[in-house]
């Protein structure tokens, strides 16, 4: 079974943000919601790197170990998916979360954050809507994957330097750019998100 | 939050001068003819999170949280979460209760030596007692329902079922939130009300040396509080402003505050609470179960004459001494 994951190869990124439409536009997501976002480090600087980031659907997801009534699991492709019925808006899934992914209807004063909304990996919820249904869609946005294919923020991503897939096969596009190019800095929150690099 | 802040920036301040020194091209790579190549002057994930604990950049949202773009500390948070404070909770709260438990098979029920007199005098005036019960009743509610976030899904969801435990878990959500404040309010009524008496004296040394009450045929002198309910009051005080600075702190998300601030607060909140919930479980226990004739003190407020000259008879003389100025018979019924 294939592992998904996200990587984002700052050196190609080229902070245009049409990752961030996509996402939106795609899912429809609310105002003041951002599965996705760009990063831009050392802005104006020598070695400025942006990076696109959104849930990386963490290998033992810390989300999914704090949140106090389970409502986010792992699927058996990796993709961390979770349960809008369940989710009590506690907030300890942003607390918990190394890249600032859960995201919230409300800004949550007393407690009234809502729901938690995050990156699907365009994979549909984790409730008991079904897999492309109009309530799925309405409650979590686009299920993609059901129809086998990738996120749409990495496929039209137009310097391909967000990619989406098969965390083999994305790791090795990496590298072999890497050795072509001469330099990378890195797949950005690998070593967070699933406890390994890339080593080239 | 100023504090953390400054101190925060003068650790990457330090962190970067020292990275700096160590290797001063990194900034500046030079491509084969000699001029610096922008491109290849990569800054890297590990390089940074070396000069600061999370890695920050700029964004074109206005959502200032969302700059932080890696924040490793979230791993610990969760190993803090789910291993050390499930773990130390459990043990600190389990291990009162048997302690408690032991304390009873040991010691047994503090009897009224001298038995009832049938005389009373009024210990607790009702509003100190609306007071206490106000501050009470809402920690039992606040700890309950605080208690079900770190416990409840190993102790009540296998038994309830996923569906009623969110809709359990998310009414504990509210009722925690806005219960804080009959809890803020009563612990400041207590705070203020019962001050002065819980002022430490020279008797309190000679309570702890005469056993603290617990030694038979040793009598303790207290005047209206014991060196126990002083500790107990100073305590709750402590434990009260902890748990209501970082409970308001959490209520208030992001508000002046960052992750990292917001996951100090939650631990803070947290390791208090435990420590304040095994506090006030040795305090109920000693006012009900183990000791005759202290329950009716906080309960009808009055309490026996025998048992007023047993725990507290500094006070009681005190007491005797003001009525007989009134010019009301001594050791009477108070009302």
């Amino acid at each position: 079974m294939a592992r998904m994951k996200f990587l984002c190869d700052a050196d190609r990124c080229i902070e245009c943000n049409a990752c961030v439409t996509a996402c939106k536009n795609e899912n429809e997501v609310p105002w003041g919601i951002n599965r996705r976002r760009v990063v831009t480090i050392n802005d104006g600087k020598p070695g400025e790197r942006s990076v696109s980031m959104a849930c990386m659907h963490c290998t033992d997801a810390p989300c999914a170990a704090v949140c106090p009534v389970t409502c986010i699991y792992p699927t058996e492709d990796g993709i961390v998916l979770h349960s809008k019925d369940l989710c009590i808006g506690c907030g300890y899934c942003f607390y918990a979360c190394p890249f600032g992914a859960p995201q919230y209807p409300q800004v949550g004063n007393f407690g009234s954050r809502g729901k938690m909304d995050k990156c699907t990996y365009c994979a549909g919820g984790g409730g008991t809507e079904a897999s492309g249904s109009a309530e799925e869609f309405d409650k979590y946005g686009s299920n993609r994957f059901g129809e086998g294919k990738l996120p749409l923020c990495a496929e039209m991503c137009s310097t391909k330097s967000l990619l989406a897939g098969d965390g083999d096969i994305i790791a090795q596009i990496y590298k072999e750019r890497v050795l072509k190019r001469g330099y990378g800095s890195g797949a950005w929150g690998w070593m967070t998100a699933y406890h390994e690099g890339i080593e080239v | 939050m100023a504090l953390p802040v400054r101190i925060r920036l003068l650790i990457a301040v330090v962190a970067f001068l020292s990275i700096a020194a160590a290797v001063p091209v990194h900034a500046q790579k030079l491509g084969p003819d000699g001029a610096p190549n922008p491109t290849a002057s990569v800054v890297d994930e590990q390089t940074l999170l070396k000069q600061a604990p999370r890695v920050e950049g700029r964004i074109d949202i206005p959502d200032n949280k969302a700059t932080v773009l890696i924040q490793p500390a979230g791993r610990t948070w969760e190993y803090f979460h789910e291993v050390l404070l499930r773990w130390g909770g459990a043990i600190v709260i389990v291990g009162t209760i048997v302690l408690l438990g032991l304390a009873y098979l040991i010691i047994g029920r503090i009897r009224i030596a001298a038995g009832r007199s049938g005389q009373k005098i009024l210990r607790f005036k009702a509003f100190e007692r609306f007071s206490h019960w106000l501050t009470a009743v809402s920690f039992v509610v606040l700890g309950l329902t605080g208690l079900n976030i770190t416990f409840g899904k190993i102790l009540l969801l296998p038994v309830v079922g996923p569906d009623a435990f969110s809709d359990i878990s998310q009414a504990a959500k509210y009722v925690h939130n806005f219960t804080s404040f009959s809890f803020v309010a009563g612990l400041v009524l207590i705070i203020v009300i019962f001050f002065r008496d819980n002022l430490f004296e020279k008797v309190d040394l000679k309570w702890l040396k005469q056993g603290g009450g617990f030694i038979k045929n040793k009598h303790a002198p207290a005047g209206r509080f014991n060196l126990g309910e002083k500790l107990v009051y100073w305590l709750s005080l402590a434990a009260g402003v902890a748990v209501s600075v970082s409970g308001f702190l959490l209520l208030f998300p992001f508000y002046g505050t960052d992750i990292a601030d917001m996951q100090l607060a939650q631990v803070v909140h947290a390791v208090v609470a435990v420590l304040f919930v095994a506090l006030i479980l040795a305090h109920i226990y000693i006012g009900t179960l183990g000791m005759e004739g202290a329950f009716e003190a906080m309960g009808t407020g009055e309490v026996d004459l025998n048992w007023a000259k047993e725990h507290h008879d500094l006070w009681l003389a005190q007491e005797l001494g003001k009525e007989d100025r009134q010019g009301q018979p001594s050791a009477a019924p108070a009302e």
